[in-house]
């Protein structure tokens, strides 16, 4: 993985977490003086420079990142999971998928911003013709009129604006409720939440009506994740997440 | 007049046989068909069975052994997952079990599940023993594989699941399914219930079952002998599969990478049979270094994962995780599945042990009984050549083999599902 980080965040970001990533040590235990050798034995069959992408993610802060990932399946389990069954339970299908093009077309705004920072003309174009188009023929965007219209929707986030601009990932992160991440994302995720900030303020609405539409949005978000901890039937589950959510990142950046 | 009628019934006659001989139709992506291309795509949307896009069961976690502790790095698996879908007024019950590797919620039981439960069917879906799940909360030893343990574990949780439910579930008679290996562990299940009686299944369906067990994980294990400068360049592979579909998707104008950009995807790698190989054989890769490395920590038998080192819930896999996804199934069988049984079975070496892993060990149960049937294919990857004869020979009528569909590629075909539930309602 590069190592290209971008020298302040990360400053910033191991003072932030330095203590909780000394408290997690990710050795396992070993009874006695020196490790027994197992009949595959891996000194002999793990190559000391073999190029072996799944273990050799740049991740320094794994012990953090664990237990940031058992706490998110706890957050999971008890709490989002219970929320979002109940919501499904109550709302009427049709009205379950409005509220999530609601959504969605609201999501424009971050994309539509990013890719002007990204310089990405046409996909502001096209996102703000998706907006506009949802907003007014798609009645506050309740009814996604603009892909029946076949304008094509992109995602951009400001994770990717500083990819965009050469800012690498960082180390691996893994944040409370929102899973996967990297330092340079976490800190994309709050510009595009203070983004979004910026816009409700600008509607003049109140901190409260503020509030509600974040839970909603957590719900629908929630909603339409088909993912689920420790349900990939792999005990390397937390290695294989973050290999494909590295690769799908460097893909979105490079989109 | 008479004879325009003749002429008539004649043309109509004529017809319907035309329309019962049609060859079975089985499309798949790709330039040409092929079984590992099958087996890789399965069922294309213009054959598929017309069934509602919405899974009707409902996942939930049952506890299997009371006084079971789960190693620290399994902490989320004390309990069993599985789903069911029942129906609102009596009906008859068919459990489903799930192949290699595979867990109740996986494609194939719950496009079963869809066709069984509309067709009038309480159904249940239960993971593989094979399954991580199932190997942390309900294998007795966490050794999986075995013909007859496996049997024991399966019908254990059978009954646990409709001792929990039995106050709001009518049921009239008991079937059971599997596809794959699961397709052979329901006959150990079926099997089982002869002396057991509990549930006293009408009948049992084996989909794509292996005959016997060695040969199916010899040959999978060979397959990824396909990966280019061997199996042990896994992770090599990986990265330029990786690499490949990433040109896809920048190309095209998705955002999301779901099952329907993976059709495009295949259309445009559009792989030959060797790659195609090469991907089956990751797969039953990945199930069988989580196997693997599940069952040795659980054990401490020092497999891979020395037996005085213990993995703790923030303990990184690191190397251990390498070595695992270097093994095969055939490995797992000489270095730690024969020698764990062995003392059980003292008098048989490799092969003879090997060998009671195979449906030939039930071949005189097939013949005398009639409630077990077979669905699979002529040209299913699994199969040694000349393993297929078996099922005519042994089922005789009971045994449907269909001309293509790879190895469980057509489960979701129209005919096939149509053959599956007139089993089960006839």
């Amino acid at each position: 993985m590069s190592n290209n980080t971008n020298t302040l965040m990360r400053i910033f970001l191991v003072l932030v977490m330095g203590t909780f990533v000394s408290a997690c040590s990710t050795n396992p235990r070993v009874d006695g003086d020196v490790a027994d050798k197992a009949y595959y034995d891996a000194g002999k069959l793990v190559a000391k420079d073999g190029d072996y992408m799944v273990k050799d993610d740049y991740d320094p802060w794994e012990g953090f990142n664990r237990t940031m990932y058992r706490f998110n399946y706890h957050l999971d389990r008890y709490v989002l999971l219970p929320v979002v069954d109940g919501y499904q339970f109550i709302t009427p299908d049709p009205v379950e998928t409005g509220i999530h093009n609601f959504f969605n077309n609201i999501r424009e705004i971050p994309t539509f911003f990013n890719s002007v920072f990204q310089l990405e003309f046409t996909k502001s174009y096209q996102t703000a013709g998706r907006f506009v188009t949802n907003t007014t023929v798609g009645l506050l965007g309740f009814l996604d009129a603009a892909t029946y219209f076949g304008i094509p929707k992109h995602k951009e986030d400001f994770g990717q604006t500083l990819g965009y601009w050469g800012v690498g990932n960082g180390p691996y992160l893994v944040l409370p409720l929102f899973g996967p991440s990297s330092a340079r994302d976490g800190i994309g995720l709050g510009v595009d939440t203070l983004m979004m900030s910026a816009v409700y303020n600008e509607l003049d609405m109140k901190s409260e009506e503020e509030l509600a539409l974040m839970v909603m949005n957590g719900i629908d978000t929630r909603a339409n994740t088909s993912f689920r901890y420790y349900e990939t039937g792999s005990p390397f589950e937390y290695e294989l997440v973050r290999e494909l959510w590295l690769q799908k990142r460097k893909l979105d950046i490079e989109k | 007049m008479k004879k325009a009628l003749a002429l008539l019934l004649t043309g109509l006659y004529a017809v319907s046989v035309w329309a019962n001989q049609q060859p079975y139709d089985f499309p798949t992506l790709g330039s040409t068909y092929s079984s590992y291309a099958a087996t890789v795509v399965g069922t294309l949307p213009e054959v598929a069975a017309d069934l509602p896009e919405e899974n009707p069961m409902s996942s939930s976690r049952i506890r299997i052994f009371e006084d079971r502790q789960v190693p620290d790095p399994f902490f989320f698996d004390e309990t069993l997952r599985y789903s069911y879908a029942w129906q609102d007024e009596a009906a008859p019950l068919v459990f489903m079990i799930a192949g290699t590797g595979a867990s109740h919620n996986g494609a194939k039981n719950v496009e079963m599940g869809k066709a069984f439960y509309h067709a009038g069917f309480h159904v249940v879906s239960i993971s593989s023993p094979t399954y991580m799940n199932f190997i942390v909360s309900a294998s007795e030893n966490s050794v999986p594989g075995h013909a007859y343990e496996d049997a024991k574990d399966i019908y254990r949780v059978m009954e646990k699941i409709r001792e929990k439910h039995k106050s709001r579930v009518e049921v009239t008679d008991y079937y059971v399914t599997g596809y794959s290996l699961g397709g052979f562990n329901a006959a150990f299940v079926t099997k089982l219930d002869e002396e057991r009686q509990s549930f006293n299944f009408r009948k049992a369906l084996l989909i794509n079952p292996p005959v016997s067990l060695y040969n199916s994980i010899s040959l999978l294990d060979r397959m990824s002998q396909n990966i280019p400068g061997g199996a042990d360049n896994f992770d090599q592979f990986l990265n330029s599969l990786m690499d490949e579909v990433s040109k896809v998707y920048q190309k095209s104008d998705t955002v999301d990478m779901d099952g329907e950009f993976l059709f495009k995807a295949y259309k445009a790698l559009d792989p030959n049979n060797e790659e195609l190989a090469a991907l089956i054989g990751v797969s039953f890769r990945l199930s069988s270094s989580s196997l693997i490395y599940t069952s040795d920590v659980i054990n401490q038998y020092g497999f891979v994962v020395p037996s005085n080192v213990t993995m703790t819930r923030n303990s990184s896999p690191g190397d251990y995780m390498v070595v695992a996804n270097q093994l095969g199934f055939t490995d797992y069988f000489h270095g730690f599945f024969y020698p764990y049984y062995k003392p059980q079975h003292p008098e048989l070496d490799r092969e003879g042990f090997a060998r009671t892993m195979n449906l030939e060990a039930l071949e005189s149960y097939f013949k005398s009984s009639d409630k077990i049937e077979v669905m699979h294919n002529a040209d299913d990857i699994i199969l040694a050549p000349g393993e297929i004869d078996f099922f005519p020979r042994v089922f005789g009528d009971r045994a449907k083999i269909y001309p293509k569909g790879g190895h469980c590629g057509n489960m979701s075909h129209r005919d096939n599902v149509a053959h599956m539930i007139s089993v089960f309602k006839n």
